[in-house]
This record gives C-alpha cells, structure tokens and sequence, in this order.
C-alpha cells in the first residue's frame, strides 16, 4: 500500500511539472481493495479494470519504472508509451488493461471468463469497476449471459462514492448498487473496502466459492477517493467538502494496518516509517529513472496498429 | 460588440436558447452541479436548476434515447457528449433511430434534438478520448454535422442547431474553447447551415478546412503570403449541408485547392470535399486536388506522437506547396 501510494505521490508531481500529460487518476485511499482483493487471486487468473489503473498493475508485479516510464509517455513504458496512464496493459502478468471508455472493459471481463470455460480452465476473472460504471447498459447485457452461462468472473464495483463531479446519490436510482444482480440471479454483496485484511478474508472466501461453483458473483467494495477525479480535476469544492474527505481519511487504509500491526506488536512504529520511507524512495528513483528514458521514436507511431502489416502512411 | 471566449460565446448561446423557448433543455454527464467537464455549461445548473440542466448517470445510450424521444414529443433537447468519442456508445440511438424516425414515420415525426460536445484530440487524451467522428455523422443520412470554428459561428450555429428541426451533431474542438473573437449582440443571431464563410481572399490555390483545422489553413495562407503566393481559405463550418457554392466558385477562380482535416486519412470528410470538388471542377483543376489528414493510427499517448497524427502547419503547407507546382 505504501509503495502505490508513493507511486502515485510521484505520478501526480509528474502530471504536475508536465512530464505526464492526459488525464491521470490515482489511487490514494482505494489501495486495500486491490491489495486485499488481489493477494487472494491465483496466478493465472485475468484481472481487467478500468483507467484508475496504476494499483493493480503495480500490485500484479508490473515493474513500477516501466509503470512510470508508460505514464510519461516514454518508449520502454509497459504500453511502449502509447497508452499513457489509462491504459497500462501487462500480459505476462495476466493484466488485460486499463481501459478509457466507462464501462465498456466489463464486457471484455466476461469474455476473459468465457475463454477459460471455453479452455475448460479454472481461473476466476476479476473485473473491477466503479460505481459510475455501474451505470453503463453494456454491464447488465454481459451480468445476464455471465449467469446464463455460469461463466466464473467476479465483478468488483469500486465504490468509491463518485463518478468524476457526481455523487452516488445523483447518479444511482438505489445507492446499494449490489442489488443489481438480485435480476441476474447472480450472489451478491456489499463489503467495507478500507481495511485491507477484511478485504482479503472475504476475497479468498468469493474466490474460493467461484472457482468451484463457476458462478459469477458481484461485489460492491466501498472505499473512498482521497485525491480529485484524475489530476485535472481542480475544484472538488463542487461535490464534497474537505471535511468529509478528512473523515474519510481518518480510516485511511494505510493507518488502519499500521494500528493494526503496532497494536498487535506485529510492528512497530519506526519499522512503519522505515518501510513507508523506503516506498517513498523507490518511487522518487523510479521517477527519476523513468525521466531518463527516451521517448518513442517518431517511426513506432505506425507500429501496433495491425499484428501484421502497416496503415497507410502520411497525412 | 463583445467579444468572448469560445466558450462562453457558446455558454451565452446556449443561455438565451433556454431563455427563449421554454422546452430547451440540457441533458449530460456532470453538466450541472460540476457545472460541465470543459466548463462549457458552468453556472447554469444554479441558474436554471434541475428541470432545464439535467445530471445523467454515465448512460450515453440512454441519455440519447431519451433525449429522442423528449424530441420526438416536441421538446428540443442540447445532450452534452462529454467528449464526442463517448457518442459512439450512443451509435445506435443516434444512428438507427434519431436520424432514421422523420423518413421511417412519412415525416410525422422529426427529433428537434442537438447532440454537442468537443470532438477531436486534446492534449494526450489517448486512443479512446480523441476521436473526430463528423464524418461517420456526415455519412448518414437524417443527421446535419456542424463544426465552428470562431465565437461568432459556435454562437450563431448553436442557435440555428437548436431551432432546426432535425438531429444535429454539433463537434466542437477541446483546442478552441480558448479562442477570443466578437459576437454580434442579436440574441437572434442565426448563422444559417450550408453557409462555408470565407476567411482569407485569395487567388492562387484554394485552402479548405473546418473546426480546428480552419485556423491551420489561415495559417498556411500567411506563410504562403509571404511567399508570395495569394491563399484563399475556406471555413466549411456546416458538413451536411455543404455549401457546393462557395467551394466550387473558389476553386473555379484558383484552379487549385487542398482540404485539410483533423480525421483519420481514410474515409474522412475531407475525402468527400475532394471528390466532389474533382467531380465538378476537374476542367477547372490546374493540379489534383491536395489532401492532409490526420495519420491513420488510433491516438497515441506519448506527446512526440500525438503532435505528428495531428495535422498542422507544416503538414498543410507542404501539401500546398505540392499542389501549387
Ligand atoms: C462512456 C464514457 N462516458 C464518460 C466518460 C468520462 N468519465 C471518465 S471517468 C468518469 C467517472 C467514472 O466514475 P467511476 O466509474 O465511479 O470510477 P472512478 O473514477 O470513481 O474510479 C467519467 C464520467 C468516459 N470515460 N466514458
Ligand atoms: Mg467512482
């Protein structure tokens, strides 16, 4: 947790002093939902989520200097600098994105589910999403055939209680957004997503329950968003007040499992400094890293297009 | 006469529009209380609450679809796409019932609806934020495309899109909300479609462009000036329809021209302007007529790349040159 939210201090100051450009959206105060959620998965399993993405990847053991070098656009970054922040992608590490368009990644997460069954695999798909996804008509077509045809993916709603300037209350016609799949005939449930060890016990629970029944299941994981929308969004003033942010930041996931850890004489507080004071300096070295890097060469704007052949060139 | 940004010249249109006609409505993704994501609709949701300046989920399809339907009943819809790339959720509603409903019915009913927003790229938005889609508009029939370029024109235009009685898809550029110039005071001011505005006299080679790209053809006829060489440039600013007119009258006194446009290469609108162009002019042509398009790749991310899809200056000129001999 602390190494990605040093990562994102570092993505932010490259937003901030130009390096980075587009939009960038970080994961301060959602971490124990990847983390809890991801430390139970089983390797092999496909993870896609949506641009808020740089969690997961880290998470999934993307290197963070390709991570950093990808958001600065730069040619050794995982997506050869042509995604950006958006749109990390690992395939070594069964990451299938890192997706721009809301919503439209969930029917990608039910087709990485159907493509294990089809295999006769036993992999569960993670899809997570946000609870603005939530909203998108593309969910609930992939949520029926997923039932339909017991296909083993979980969807994960974020829910960190907005979409971009609007509030869950003005964008959903029942807040619970859970009770959705109550149509689907698909389990259903709503967990808190800031203490990162509740996520994980009941993530190995679901997980453990969909690789062997091959149902889909949905998830409703609340945490909270500390930072604004992505790195332009320059007024939150507009949606919420600084002290609900506060009170929200009172159970920041990263000092619920620091008491957590001293209270049970796990750790202590100086070994907490130490490793957050260590995330912080890897993540600084990998920004400078990252800075060093050479940009794309003007010639791999052609590359990647097709698998096998070049657009037409010029303008 | 006052001048404003782009984007308040829209925002004051958009205004008088929802003053004057009691059923102008706006409807769209955080248009409202986050008062609009490029700050187009900002302080309106205050000003004309929930009724006139409607929040939405992140629904496109539906969002479209409703607004059809309100229109189909004689409301007149503004649906703010946040950006135009979203609109391609709406495809369907836009495409196989919007545009399709006033023929399908015999002309009982038509969809009084505009469908706005900026289209084309912003500044590393990547391959799903930065789409030009006017063409894929253009190509349809029952749908009339848009695409101004100066305050003056995005107030007068959104004020003819709004009073029309079809769809209208209404592309803006995320690089010109910026842009100052004066707006007439007539709140009645209609620029009417169909109507390409010259922007530049010229004699020598014809520029033709629209949006964004009618700014790079005014720049490629300055630095054609001080080569001696006398541009007229064409601002298109209405799609469907297009004024024929002014574009062949142009040409027939230049006999030579290019079309630039920010689309991909392929298939773009720019493609259309060339051909009939070819097809009515070709015993005027002294050269084929030029062609500058974006690249034909998805958006790239990283800036070095993205400044090379995006035609400019450059671009243009290199392409007139050619054209000029
Ligand atoms: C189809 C579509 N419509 C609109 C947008 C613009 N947009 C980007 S993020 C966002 C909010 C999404 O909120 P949520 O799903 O809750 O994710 P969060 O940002 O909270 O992680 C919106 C409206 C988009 N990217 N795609
Ligand atoms: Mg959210």
């Amino acid at each position: 947790m602390c190494r990605i939210r040093a990562f994102e201090g570092q993505s932010e100051r490259a937003y901030r002093s130009g390096l980075a450009g587009g939009y960038l959206h970080v994961y301060n105060g959602m971490e124990a939902t990847a983390i809890g959620w991801l430390s139970s998965i089983q390797p092999g399993d496909p993870v896609i989520t949506a641009y808020r993405d740089h969690g997961h990847a880290l998470y999934l053991g993307c290197d963070a200097l390709e991570c950093m070098a990808e958001i600065m656009g730069r040619a050794t970054g995982l997506s050869k600098g042509k995604g950006g922040s958006m749109h990390l992608y690992s395939k070594e590490h069964n990451f299938y994105g890192g997706w721009g368009i809301v919503g439209g990644h969930t029917a990608l997460g039910v087709g990485l589910a159907f493509g294990t069954k089809y295999r006769g695999g036993n992999e569960v798909t993670h899809c997570f999403l946000g609870d603005g996804a939530a909203n998108a008509g593309v969910l609930y077509e992939v949520m029926n055939m997923a039932s339909l045809w017991d296909l083993p993916v979980i969807f994960i709603i974020e829910n960190n209680e907005f979409a971009m300037g609007t509030r869950l209350e003005y964008h959903a016609a029942d807040p619970e957004l859970h009770k959705r799949a109550e149509g689907f005939n698909m389990e259903h449930e709503r967990i808190d997503g800031m203490d990162v060890l509740q996520v994980r016990k009941h993530a190995k629970r679901i997980i453990e329950k969909v690789r062997k029944t091959h149902r889909p299941y949905f998830l409703e994981i609340m945490n909270y968003r500390f930072a604004g929308h992505g790195a332009a969004d320059n007024d939150q003033s507009l949606y919420r007040t600084p002290e609900e942010v506060e009170r929200a930041k009172q159970r920041d996931p990263i000092l619920l499992l620091g008491k957590h850890l001293t209270e049970n004489g796990i750790a202590s507080e100086a070994e907490l400094e130490a490793i957050q004071r260590e995330a912080e300096e890897e993540m600084e070295a990998v920004y400078e890293a990252a800075a060093a890097q050479p940009k794309p060469e003007p010639d791999a704007v052609y590359a990647d297009v097709y698998t096998d052949m070049e657009p037409e060139r010029g303008h | 006469m006052p001048t404003l940004t782009y984007r308040e010249a829209l925002r004051q249109s958009i205004v008088e529009e929802i003053e004057r006609d009691e059923d102008v409505f706006l409807i769209g993704e955080d248009i409202g209380r986050y008062q609009g994501t490029f700050r187009v609709t900002q302080g309106l949701f205050e000003r004309f609450k929930q009724k006139r300046v409607l929040d939405t989920p992140i629904s496109e399809p539906g969002i479209v679809g409703i607004a059809t339907g309100a229109a189909m009943m004689g409301l007149r819809p503004i649906v703010e796409m946040m950006t135009m790339s979203f609109s391609i959720l709406a495809l369907d509603q836009i495409i196989n019932h919007a545009a399709k409903v006033h023929y399908m019915s015999g002309g009982q009913f038509s969809v009084p609806m505009v469908i706005r927003g900026p289209g084309g790229a912003a500044n590393q938005l990547s391959a799903q934020h930065s789409h030009s889609l006017e063409g894929w508009y253009a190509h349809v029939p029952g749908l009339k495309v848009v695409a101004p370029s100066t305050p003056a024109d995005v107030y007068g235009m959104l004020k003819t899109s709004v009073r029309d009685d079809n769809p209208v898809i209404f592309t803006e550029n995320p690089g010109l909300y910026g842009i100052k110039g004066e707006i007439p005071e007539d709140t009645n001011y209609l620029v009417p479609f169909g109507q390409a505005a010259v922007r530049h006299e010229g004699t020598d080679i014809s520029l033709i462009g629209y949006s964004r790209m009618a700014h790079v053809c005014m720049e490629v006829a300055e630095a054609l000036d001080q080569e001696g060489v006398s541009a007229e440039v064409i601002d298109v600013r209405s799609l469907v329809p297009l004024d024929t007119e002014t574009i062949f009258g142009s040409v027939r006194k230049t006999h030579r021209a290019v079309v630039v446009y920010e689309d991909w290469r392929n298939g773009g609108y720019g493609a259309e302007i060339v051909a009939r162009i070819q097809e009515s002019c070709f015993d005027d042509l002294d050269a084929p007529v030029g062609r500058v398009g974006g690249l034909n790749v998805p958006m790239p991310y990283a800036r070095n790349l993205e400044l090379l899809c995006i035609p400019n200056k450059d671009d243009a000129l290199a392409v007139a040159r050619a054209t000029l001999g």
